[in-house]
């Protein structure tokens, strides 16, 4: 019965399925018999604490959704039922907060890792390029969520990421009264933002780590040393540096998975608030729209980016700065995509990689954490200095990357993984 | 090991760095959820002096009971005074916003988040910080909160404060450091001129009542997180450490 190419328990109920459905092929596949490298470090935690977040937000979205008022007039009230009168309302509610602000934590980290070993070099292009496109839908999903709550600063923070929109020159009024549904935010942009936070984001974003996952399985996983694994086999086919995922790395994963939910729940438990950076001050006030908080500042995990648009003062090209801002800031998440093709390096870890490299990616991390605190303060001209300085980083660690890393000598990579 | 300690301890820079600037207000508590006594009188001098105005739409009487360990029938007899509410009522009040607006000219806000908006310093400086000023409607002004519209409602207990020229221990801005006395000179020094009810030490302790239960009012959760808290973290900790002797055990013999 069923195909008979497939793997197959012997006997009993796993047999009767694996008839029906791949789920014994499936289990070998992507767990019992994918080979990864043994020599992962500190680094290959995030991709699974990732998934572990999503779970996370996904079932305490849910919960939060069944007491949830999406409307202008309920939605402020709302969160302070469920903070108040919902049995465990408050811990399902700061479980989601926190959980925002974490899952930026371990993706930037996971990015890092990334940039690091070159995981993004061939064969892996696409596992990168659905990583980053996860990437740009959950800031989308942020952002929107980030309106739900109704405060001050879910309200003009949206006002302030809706008009970059507006920016765009001739159909930028139209776009950004689009994307709002109304002629300022109002209870309607606050519904259409709850079905694209709760429904329509979610399922692509699903469906896009399957994507991510698949890829990555197809091509094997990256390592520190990035050397591939499976030019070195054994005669049975077993990649001789490879172990099955599944149990050295489920067990091993189960350690970071302690660690971090220590770390997020001492954050969950005493300091919800992040410092007034996970759950900003202002949003304690309901949305108002005729008066403006004094300092209106994005959640800390859009700050980089906030920067480079606000480092952008002057016109050039004919494009007045507004827009040009809106542009560097587009094209600051854009040059991500590309990365693949922008690294000429015969050599994907750092570890192997020139000087050169080892500075530019220095100097980047350096800038966009620079970057990151800049967006969150008050623009000075100092200030405005300085990001645009870091900008320029930004911007020359991708785009002069084909030159430095053509250039640079590195170092011979070993046949066999490393420590 | 060295290594990742140092990139996670990177990683957690920009944290420090962005910590939230303190408000820029003269006097700063640290509120005690713990303490019931203090939170039965903060709750007290609420009902009593600020309630009249002041809604706390999320705040349930029954809630504030349960957590400061007060039997309902006290609440109902002492604390409870609008016939229309009921113990396991909010504190909502009878004023309309129309009327705040119109005898004020400015509406009293609910004040259930308060304590999370503005921080406990600000609060209980603003409650300390009432001074004379007959050019006001209400004949104070308040040195947090300027042309403030609400009257000095804690005036009775606090007595008649007024903004004078004299020494003072703590820094005042634009006040010049004396180095022989070690004080600031200063005109801007609030001073009570004509006694209260309480003494001056006393009327400190009150509003720290008051703003301690403000504190709690806005994150009633937080007695529940301090409960919740250890018990979570011991769990995972020793998950934590069963991970770590099973993964151990597994890896043995991968060389």
């Amino acid at each position: 019965m069923g195909n008979p190419n497939r793997v197959k328990a012997e006997s009993g109920i796993m047999r009767w399925v694996d008839d029906r459905f791949p789920a014994t092929q499936f289990w070998q596949d992507h767990m019992a018999k994918y080979y990864a490298p043994k020599n992962f470090n500190f680094w290959y935690f995030f991709g699974s604490l990732a998934l572990l977040v999503l779970i996370n937000q996904i079932l305490t979205g849910v919960w939060l959704t069944m007491s949830y008022n999406p409307s202008g007039e309920g939605a402020f009230a709302s969160l302070e039922y469920i903070m108040r009168d919902v049995e465990y309302g408050w811990l399902i509610r700061y479980m989601h907060t926190t959980g925002a602000s974490a899952f930026f934590v371990v993706i930037y980290l996971h990015m890092f890792r990334g940039l690091l070993y070159g995981s993004y070099k061939a064969p892996r292009e696409l596992v990168w390029i659905f990583g980053m496109t996860i990437y740009l839908l959950l800031m989308a999903e942020a952002f929107m969520g980030y309106l739900l709550p109704w405060g001050q600063m879910s309200y003009w923070g949206a006002q302030v990421i809706i008009s970059l929109f507006a920016a765009i020159p001739v159909i930028g009024p139209d776009l950004a009264q689009w994307i709002r549904g109304d002629f300022l935010i109002s209870g309607i942009t606050l519904n259409r933002f709850f079905a694209l936070h709760v429904v329509a984001l979610p399922i692509v974003i699903l469906g896009l780590v399957v994507l991510h996952l698949i890829a990555l399985h197809e091509v094997g996983s990256n390592n520190p040393d990035g050397i591939e694994i499976k030019d070195k086999k054994d005669e049975t086919g077993k990649p001789l540096d490879g172990i099955p995922f599944h149990p050295y790395y489920t067990v091993k994963d189960l350690v970071g998975v302690a660690v971090f939910l220590f770390v997020f729940c001492v954050v969950l438990f005493y300091f919800p608030e992040g410092g007034g950076y996970f759950i900003e001050r202002p949003n304690f006030e309901p949305a108002n729209p005729l008066v403006t908080p004094d300092h209106i500042a994005p959640v800390w995990y859009f700050t980089p980016f906030y920067a480079i648009l606000r480092a952008i003062t002057f016109d050039l090209f004919g494009l007045e700065a507004q827009f040009l801002g809106v542009v560097f800031m587009g094209a600051a998440i854009a040059v991500l995509f590309v990365l693949p093709w922008l690294d000429r390096s015969p050599v994907r870890s750092m570890r192997y990689k020139g000087w050169m490299s080892k500075v530019m990616l220095a100097l980047f991390a350096v800038s966009f954490v620079i970057l990151g605190v800049l967006g969150a303060l008050p623009a000075t001209s100092l200030r405005t200095a300085v990001a645009q300085l870091c900008t320029l980083i930004y911007f020359a660690f991708f785009l002069l990357m084909p030159l430095y890393t053509k250039m640079e000598n590195t170092k011979p990579v070993p046949e066999r993984v490393t420590g | 090991m060295k290594k990742q300690l140092f990139a996670l301890l990177f990683a957690l820079v920009p944290m420090a760095a962005l910590a939230a600037p303190a408000p820029d207000v003269p006097h700063s508590m640290t509120p005690d959820l713990n303490d019931e006594a203090s939170l039965q009188r903060g709750m007290q001098l609420y009902v009593n002096y600020c309630m009249g105005c002041h809604a706390l739409e999320y705040q349930r009487f029954a809630r504030a009971a349960n957590d400061f360990g007060m039997p309902q029938d006290l609440v109902e007899e002492n604390l409870i005074f609008s016939s229309e509410l009921a113990f396991n009522d909010q504190m909502r009040i009878a004023m309309s916003q129309e009327d705040g607006e119109s005898w004020f000219g400015a509406a009293a806000p609910e004040l259930s988040l308060h304590g999370r908006l503005r921080g406990p310093d600000w609060i209980y400086s603003y409650l300390l910080g009432f001074y004379k000023d007959p050019s006001r409607p209400t004949g104070v002004n308040n040195n947090v909160y300027e042309q403030v519209a609400m009257p000095n409602v804690l005036e009775p207990l606090q007595g008649v404060q007024e903004m004078v020229c004299a020494e003072s221990d703590r820094p005042i801005e634009g006040a010049e450091l004396d180095p022989l006395s070690g004080k600031y000179q200063s005109c801007e020094v609030l001073q009570v001129t004509q006694p209260g009810k309480m003494e001056p030490d006393e009327f400190e302790e009150a509003v720290y009542d008051l703003t301690n239960f403000l504190a709690y009012v806005g994150e009633p959760s937080k007695l529940q997180a301090q409960a919740l808290g250890p018990k979570v973290l011991i769990f995972i900790f020793i998950f934590g450490v069963i991970a770590y002797l099973l993964k151990r055990e597994y890896w043995r013999d991968v060389h």
